[in-house]
């Protein structure tokens, strides 16, 4: 689950990471006002997305005056910003955050990960804040330093400090350093986070450091013991069918193509969307039903892949395991009838009971062909849905 | 000969008395020696219930000594799974299959801190996995028995039913497997393709090893590197998620792209250079290894 940066900063806060003053707002008259609370000659106009690249898409402005917050303000509040992150359809922005300005002297940057191969959180850090870490990782990869945090210990002084030195923080500034990043370290480690990205991290004029930016992202599977993170989720950030698909524990994305999917299992999910590409197709979605593959989830499913418009075919790949293919096969004609299938359908079943579920497809009086491969499938599939 | 299970293996279902725990050992206990082999359960406060026959037990530690098993599988509901990982631990169990979905990573770093402080010599097998099958031996996990086949080919996959999807292909292909392992879709898990891939090639049994990989982490990239130097029998390999769009968790909460590593062609590039012979095909699974073996 992401956060936008505004809710981000509220939780670091609380952890002692410093940030500038700042207030969301959700109209031009609450960010006028909120500048005039902040006080100061220069605020910042910032778009609240859930994605990253806001500054270059346009969505970040610095105001010198309250009439320019106010311009800004109306600028951004409600345009659709495309950034290298949201896809070339962009993102409506509904909610703003003021900031004051700070005093950069220098742009750096710190973010914390799940390391999977040494199964530990990972402390990075840069000098070269501002910059994607990919592009410093690939380019310059000397620049970043990395601590390995144990779990039981958390982050050292020593280690911050070391890292903090190295990244260009003074040394007047190193006290406060450590704290900023032991506190965030704590707030990942208390708030389950999967990912805390403060890029840039500042130093200002009197060389404190402060977190310009927040990004963090949070462990779905953690969510039932962080309520106080779930109230944070903007739904209007999330894509509908994906939120649709949540409810009835189907695990949806979203994908350009014209040929819905429906498989049981991750893995499965994957490779049917892979032969879909490799005969020629274009998959429309990733649709994991899970191994149970049960009539009312197989629904629901059908309806969330027949709402994109963009849907002219949709291919079954089930493989039944525990899960008899006959159960399954009832299940798929009990919800092709209910959503009055309008588009090509071809089925492909394996597994336990396969030759009565294939009967019972091909019995149904439902208009669908069924496969044998998955090969076979694609073949089919992408055949029926070219024009 | 086969790796980590076998007929002589003695297994405790730590969670038995929920409904996946029942209906699970339930199956495992009608394929093939399951009967001799499933001989203790473990839920926390019902010992001296039994489910099918099988005595349940306070804890791992009890039922280990008193029914000397040696493995233990794990249905335990997310929020409490790794603490069943730590109890398995403790009582120096030697596998420890987790079929869990869903637990926090942030257990799992603990989890696995803690198995390397105390140098454990067990085996953790996930979580988020179907488990592991012996054919004709032993069934531990959830995947459908009849569809495996006693054989030469280890089977290593991040998934379920794309697991059963190879499985079904060389079964039909007359390649029969010497053991099938499932080591899960979650970020921070037990053995890694490289540990299971190191097991097989010192298994005399096993000819010639499949991979399923995914997209997400280095751990396909890893096992390549080893097999280039180290790997003595043929490898055929499947990646899924070529097609997969970044930064999207695609159904594992392991299987994702992020800051442009992880990805499906990366991991099909680094195979193909340690000469693992790599299908782009999902269809042609049970073909690649048969040609592997040719």
């Amino acid at each position: 689950m992401n956060v936008h940066e505004y809710q981000g900063k509220e939780i670091l806060r609380k952890y002692g990471v410093a940030t500038p003053r700042g207030v969301a707002c959700f109209s031009v008259d609450e960010a006028v006002k909120a500048a005039e609370q902040l006080g100061g000659q220069v605020w910042v106009v910032k778009a609240q997305i859930h994605a990253g690249g806001r500054g270059k898409g346009g969505g970040v402005k610095v105001a010198t005056s309250i009439e320019q917050v106010r311009e800004y303000a109306d600028a951004i509040l409600g345009m659709t910003l495309v950034t290298h992150q949201t896809g070339p359809e962009g993102k409506l922005v509904q909610r703003l955050y003021i900031e004051e300005g700070a005093d950069i002297k220098e742009e750096l940057y710190v973010g914390m990960v799940v390391d999977r191969v040494t199964q530990k959180v990972v402390l990075m850090a840069s000098s070269e804040g501002g910059m994607e870490i990919e592009q410093v990782a690939s380019e310059t990869p000397e620049k970043i330093f990395k601590v390995t945090i144990d779990p039981v210990d958390g982050l050292q002084d020593s280690d911050a400090r070391d890292v903090a030195a190295k990244i260009g923080i003074p040394e007047v500034g190193l006290d406060q350093a450590v704290s900023f990043l032991q506190g965030l370290y704590q707030a990942f480690w208390d708030t389950d986070c999967s990912l805390a990205e403060i890029n840039p991290l500042i130093v200002t004029g009197d060389d404190q450091v402060l977190a310009l930016d927040a990004k963090l992202n949070f462990d779905s599977n953690a969510l039932f013991r962080q309520p106080e993170i779930l109230e944070y989720r903007d739904l209007d950030e999330e894509d509908p069918a994906e939120i649709a698909a949540s409810n009835w524990d189907l695990s949806y994305i979203s994908l350009d193509g014209n040929i819905g999917c429906l498989v049981n299992g991750a893995g499965l999910a994957m490779a049917t969307m892979d032969i879909i590409k490799l005969y020629g197709g274009e998959p429309a979605n990733f649709l994991d039903v899970g191994g149970g593959a049960k009539t009312e989830q197989v629904t629901e499913a059908f309806k969330i892949m027949l709402d994109n418009p963009k849907v002219e075919g949709i291919l079954v790949n089930i493989f039944g395991g525990i899960m008899r293919c006959d159960v399954i096969a009832e299940g798929l004609v009990a919800a092709a009838k209910e959503v009055n299938l309008s588009v090509p359908l071809v089925v492909r079943l394996e597994g336990t009971n396969v030759e009565r579920g294939r009967e019972i497809l091909a019995t149904s009086g439902i208009d669908l062909v069924t496969a044998g491969s998955m090969a076979d499938a694609a073949e089919k599939i992408v055949a029926a849905t070219k024009v | 000969m086969s790796i980590l299970i076998n007929k002589d293996s003695r297994v405790i279902t730590q969670g038995i008395t929920g409904n996946t725990g029942t209906f699970h050992t339930t199956q495992c206990l009608d394929y093939a020696y399951g009967k001799d082999c499933f001989v203790a359960g473990v839920t926390p406060g019902k010992a001296g219930q039994n489910v099918e026959g099988v005595p349940v037990f306070d804890t791992v530690a009890e039922a280990k000594s008193e029914t000397g098993a040696n493995v233990s599988v794990i249905y335990v509901p997310p929020r409490f799974a790794a603490a069943a990982i730590d109890e398995a631990v403790d009582a120096e169990i030697d596998v420890v299959i987790c079929i869990t979905e869903g637990i926090p990573v942030r257990d799992m770093i603990k989890t696995r801190d803690r198995m390397n402080k105390l140098n454990s010599n067990t085996k953790l097998i996930g979580p988020n996995c179907p488990g592991v099958i012996t054919p004709d031996e032993i069934k531990i996990g959830i995947m459908p028995g009849y569809i495996h086949k006693k054989g030469p080919i280890g089977v290593i996959s991040r998934s379920g039913t794309l697991t059963y999807e190879v499985v079904h292909q060389l079964t039909v292909l007359g390649l029969g497997q010497s053991s099938c392992i499932g080591i899960g879709g979650d970020p921070v898990n037990g053995a890694k393709h490289l540990d299971v891939m190191r097991w097989f090639n010192d298994d005399p049994d096993t000819e010639a090893v499949i991979m399923c990989g995914e997209i997400g982490g280095s751990d396909e990239e890893d096992c390549a590197a080893w097999i280039k130097d180290n790997m003595s029998k043929p490898v055929a390999a499947f990646i899924a998620g070529v097609t997969a769009p970044p930064g999207k968790r695609m159904g594992h909460a392991g299987a994702i792209i992020s800051g442009g590593t992880g990805t499906a062609e990366a991991k099909i590039e680094a195979l193909e250079d340690a000469g693992v012979h790599v299908t782009r095909s999902p269809s042609e699974m049970g073909s690649t290894m048969k040609k592997a073996l040719a």
